[in-house]
Order: structure tokens, then sequence, then C-alpha cells
């Protein structure tokens, strides 16, 4: 800095270096550019792939036949049922306790040292591998419990797995609600369940529904955990219709039934060596991703619509 | 909504009957939310319950020690072994194939929709990026055996032979439709959208400012990204890794359809292997009966798994701790 006149063969190397790292800066965009899009292609081309394979099987057909030996005759009714029942059971489990736990810790844990204690666990639950749920069903709900094999035990299971979702999901979704909110249902008398009722659970409802869908489609497509407990791949009946002609019209019996779901169809397909099992296990992908997708994308969609909606 | 016709004291006392009520009513929504709360500790309880009153059971016919140093692992075959060192070696290996492609990937990911692209651009990756996370994983099993592995043996086919001949130990003239390799690839796609999310975010955290006085002293995007954002946003990034990490680690259906089912000691991904989630997986497939060795052997395995995962976390949480600046 001493010397304020450059001569010009110093300037002229400056010069140089600056285009150089300017070089090596727009050569990085465009390296992360195709990183970006090489990582997301071989996706996409990977499901195109698996969809051409599983075309010729996409069909009605395949919607409503049961399995079968015969890949040609061989359907997912059975699986796509089995799926809806264990994610609806999911949903009654999970969507009640994360959310009131959500609630809890957010809203009247502050800093107690047992929210702080069950704040860890969350956090530690979320980390938990899922197959480890499915010893945790197979041994307590299975066996302790008494429970089976059967949609219940599928259905706690999964609830368990997506409770750290539900309950982060949650509490963010509480937290961004700003207590000007909160000290003016206060202001006008009412109690802290009133407030929490009336008031901060309406606002933050968008979020809490996205929270829940993505949890539920990473339960839809769940796998481990439920071939753990010993669910069924070849199950060529429907559980009992949870509503009856007699009285009392509403029977619970397809919570003890014994079940199949997509992933654990997908997976018997895939892993037998006949191609044409591996197209029906290629179709049976396709209906799972578009479940997922379907899931995921309206969870987005509605993300974005009440980030839009509410201005504080 | 208090009767006029009451007198002064007669409505002091109704609104103090209303307010007992109400407390009441707080007191018992507040225990029923706690109860829903305490749940997780409750699942965390029964978790390690399970794991360990049957590990447990596995331990008093095992011993420890032919546990962790037998290198045979072939309980379902007679003489039956109980070394858990093969699986731990599949484990470890196809998630280091994993993290080798989501690492890399993720992280140039990560800098480039941080630093680089525009915010538009960033609008619509974000989305994407979450939509290819919510992919089911026995689907990615799927594209593992049915699309990358074959890939994978068209390359390498061709020059198999002659790399045999150099080094036959290490690689095979052909390679198998079941590989680490390939299974290993396919996480590391998995795996790269997590690392790219987490990794983004911590990133944008760092304040605008340190940017700024960065691109004031001269340095470009690139310096600015590498010498300034990274080093502020190094706890998040690794807190991402160590997530990943431990992703790879507990990733079931991808490597029980894909890697093989081969309990052997080793550590080349060309070849087949077990992980420990895959042997689960494979047990649970066949009817064991319950309170049997063989039975016993998938908990002691799962509590392995838990063990392993567990340290990589506490690891992660002091590491991203340490490495955590305050601004």
């Amino acid at each position: 800095m001493a010397q304020l006149e450059m001569t010009t063969g110093e300037r002229q190397e400056r010069r140089s270096t600056l285009s150089r790292r300017q070089l090596l800066s727009s050569a990085f965009a465009i390296l992360g550019l195709l990183v970006f899009f090489a990582a997301t292609l071989i996706l996409v081309a990977l499901i195109t792939q698996m969809t051409i394979q599983g075309a010729p099987r996409l069909n009605w057909k395949f919607l409503t036949s049961f399995p079968s030996s015969d890949p040609l005759q061989a359907g997912i009714l059975a699986a796509w049922v089995g799926s809806l029942l264990v994610i609806v059971t999911t949903m009654f489990v999970a969507v009640p306790l994360g959310v009131a736990a959500g609630i809890y810790l957010e809203e009247y844990g502050g800093t107690n040292w047992l929210a702080g204690l069950i704040e860890i666990n969350v956090t530690n639950l979320a980390g938990v591998p899922s197959i480890v749920y499915g010893l945790l069903a197979l041994g307590f709900f299975n066996q302790q419990l008494g429970l089976g094999e059967s949609v219940l035990t599928a259905g706690l299971t999964l609830a368990l797995l997506i409770l750290p979702i539900v309950i982060v999901t949650t509490r963010e979704a509480l937290r961004a609600i700003p207590s000007s909110l909160r000290e003016a249902a206060y202001a006008l008398g009412s109690s802290k369940w009133q407030m929490i009722w009336d008031h901060v659970l309406p606002y933050s409802f968008g979020s809490i529904l996205t929270g829940i869908i993505i949890g539920l489609s990473r339960a839809i497509g769940e796998t481990a955990p439920l071939i753990t407990i010993g669910a069924l791949t070849f199950i060529a009946f429907l559980p009992p219709l949870p509503i009856q002609p007699q009285f009392p019209f509403i029977s619970f019996e397809w919570l003890k039934a014994p079940f199949t779901v997509m992933p654990i169809q997908m997976f018997n397909w895939v892993s037998r060596p006949d191609p044409e099992f591996q197209a029906n296990a290629a179709a049976a992908g396709v209906v799972l991703i578009f479940m997922t997708l379907t899931l995921n994308g309206f969870a987005i969609f509605l993300r974005y619509r009440f980030r839009k909606g509410i201005k504080w | 909504m208090t009767d006029q016709s009451l007198t002064p004291s007669a409505k002091a006392a109704q609104f103090t009957r209303n307010k007992q009520k109400r407390e009441f009513k707080e007191r018992i929504i507040q225990t029923v939310l706690f109860l829903a709360a305490f749940s997780c500790v409750l699942a965390t309880l029964a978790i390690m319950e399970i794991l360990i009153a049957e590990s447990w059971q596995f331990f008093q016919k095992v011993s420890l020690k032919e546990f962790l140093t037998s290198t045979d692992w072939s309980p379902l075959f007679e003489p039956p072994g109980y070394g858990i060192l093969p699986l731990v070696s599949g484990t470890l290996t196809t998630s280091a194939v994993a993290l080798s492609v989501a690492i890399p990937f993720g992280l140039i990911t990560a800098i480039y929709l941080s630093e680089f692209a525009s915010a538009r651009l960033r609008e619509v990756a974000k989305p994407v990026l979450e939509l290819l996370a919510g992919i089911p994983t026995v689907v990615y099993g799927y594209f593992a055996l049915l699309g990358v592995i074959p890939l994978l043996q068209l390359l390498y086919n061709p020059i198999g032979p002659t790399l045999s001949n150099i080094a036959p130990a290490i690689f095979p003239i052909e390679l198998s439709g079941f590989n680490m390799l390939g299974a290993g690839i396919v996480m590391g796609l998995m795996i790269t959208p997590l690392i790219s999310s987490i990794s983004e975010d911590a990133m944008r955290a760092v304040p605008v400012g340190l940017r700024e006085g960065s691109y004031a002293t001269g340095a470009t995007k690139l310096q600015t990204a590498l010498k300034v954002v990274m080093p502020a946003a190094t706890s998040g990034i690794v807190a991402a890794f160590i997530l990943g990490i431990s992703r790879a680690v507990g990733e079931t259906m991808i490597v029980a359809i894909a890697a093989g089912l081969q309990p052997v000691v080793s550590f080349n991904p060309l070849e087949q292997a077990a992980t420990i989630t895959a042997y689960i997986v494979q047990v649970s497939l066949g009817d064991l009966p319950h309170g049997s060795i063989q039975y016993q052997t998938i908990f002691a395995a799962g509590l392995t798994l838990v063990l392993i995962t567990l340290t990589f976390n506490v690891i992660g949480y002091f590491l991203s701790k340490r490495l955590r600046e305050k601004y």
C-alpha cells in the first residue's frame, strides 16, 4: 500500500488474476447448474424408465385384481386397500397425538426440565432408523401387547414413525404466529386454551396440515418397519368392510385383519427374477410414486397458498 | 350475559364460580396435552426396552467377544456364527459409497442455489428437491437393481477381464447383478436432496453483511462462497453431513433389494454384501419362532444399528456446537 503508483506490469498482472478469478467463479456457476440438473435428470430418467417398463401393466384390471402366481393376472387390489386402511389408522393416531404434543411443547412447555427432556426425545426419535420402529412393532405391539400382524399394529408403528415430523411442523407453525395475537386474546380476557383454540390454531392450520400431509406421504412409502412385523405379501382377500349392513353398522374388525401394503407388494415383485414380475413391480412403483408425489405436491401447494394469504 | 337483577355480591360469587370452572378445564387440557407430549418419551423407552431385553437374551447364549470379533455371520446355518463384523462392514461400505456421491453433489448444489442461482430458480428448485426426497425408498431400490446396476454392468464388463488381470483381488471379471456400488450410488442420489437442502439453509442464514464485506475487498462470488460463507456455515453443513450418514446407515430397502445378501467382511464396493438393515429384512421375511436365538439376532443387530447412528449423532452434535459461529 506504500506505493500508490503501479507499474504497467503490475497492473496487467492484477487484471489477469482478476479475470482468472472471475472465470473460475463463472465456471463454478456452470458446474453448479450442471450438477443440479444432472442429479435431477438422473432421477427423472430412472422414473421414466420405470414408467416405460410398467406401462403395459397399468390398467384397470391391475388395480382391481388380487396378487397371483401368474404375473399377468396379478394386481394390487389388496395392496392399495391395505395401504389406505393403514394410513387412516396412522392418521387417527399421529395427528391428535402429534398436534397436542406440539402445542404442549410450544405453548406450555417453556423452560421446564420435563419439556426439555421431551424435546430431546423428539429429536432422537427423528433420527432413529425406520427399521428399528419395525423391531419395536414386532417386539412390543405384536408380541407384548398381542396385537398380532394386523392393520392396527402397522398403523401404530407408522404413527410413531411420523410423530416427530408432525410435532416439529406443528411447533414451527405455532412459532410463526406473532405474539401480539396472543396478547390481544389475553387482553380480551380469554384463557390460555381459548387463546390457542380460537386464535392461534385457526391461523396455523394451513402449516400444520402441510406437515401432516408430508408425514402421511412418508408413511405410505415406508416398507421396512412393516416387513419386520411380518406383513404378508400374498393376500387374496380384503379386510372386512368398516360399514356393515346390520346393526351397529360400523365395524372395527378390519383393524385386526392381516394386510399387505403397496411398498411391500412392490418389494415382493422386485425381488423375483422373472421380468414379468418386475414389470408388475414397475407398475406398482408408478402407482406408489403417483400417490406420494400427489400428496407432497399438494402439501407444497398448500404451504405456498397459506404463505401468500397471511401477511402479518 | 349475567342477569341484571342479581345483587353485586351474587354477581361476584358467580364470577368466582365461573373462574374456578374455567381454571379446572384449563388444568385438564394442559394435562392431556402433556400426556400426548410424554408419549414420545414412552416410545423411546419402549424402543430401548425391546432392544435391550431381547439382546440380553441373545447375549446369554453368545459371548460379546464372539459377537464383536468373529467374522462369521451365519445364524441361520449349521454351525451358526454370530460375528456382527460382516454386517458392519457392509453397512459402512454402502454408506461410504453413498456419501461420496451425496456430499459433493449436495454441497455443490447447495453452494450454487445459495450463492449463484437467481431467486426464481431457487423458488423452483427447492420444491423439486423436496418432491424428490418424497420418493419411497422401495422405488429407489427398484432404480438400483433394474436401472443403475445394469448400466454399471454395461460400463464395467468390457473392461472387467483386463482389470481383473491387473488386480484380481479387487476387480471381479464380471460385475454381479447385486453389488454395493450400485446400491450405494442410488442411496447417494436419495440423500443428495437432504444434504443440499439443509446446507443451503445454513448458508442462507449467514448474514449478508459478511458477503458484502467480502465483495468489497474484491473477492469473486466463488471466493466469497468458499472462504467466507462456507466457513461461517460449517456448523450447519456438518449437521447436514451427519444427518446424511445416519440416513445412509439406517437405509434398508435399497440395500435389501440391490446389495445382495452375502454376509462377508469386505470393503470392496464391487462385491455383494449384507448390511445390518438388510439382514433384519431377510430374517423377517422368513418365519422364525419367537424366542429362538435366530429371532433374537435381529434385535442384537438392531441394537448395534442404533448404537452406530447414536454415535454419529452425538459426534455431529458436539462438532456442530463447537463449530457454531455467533454473529
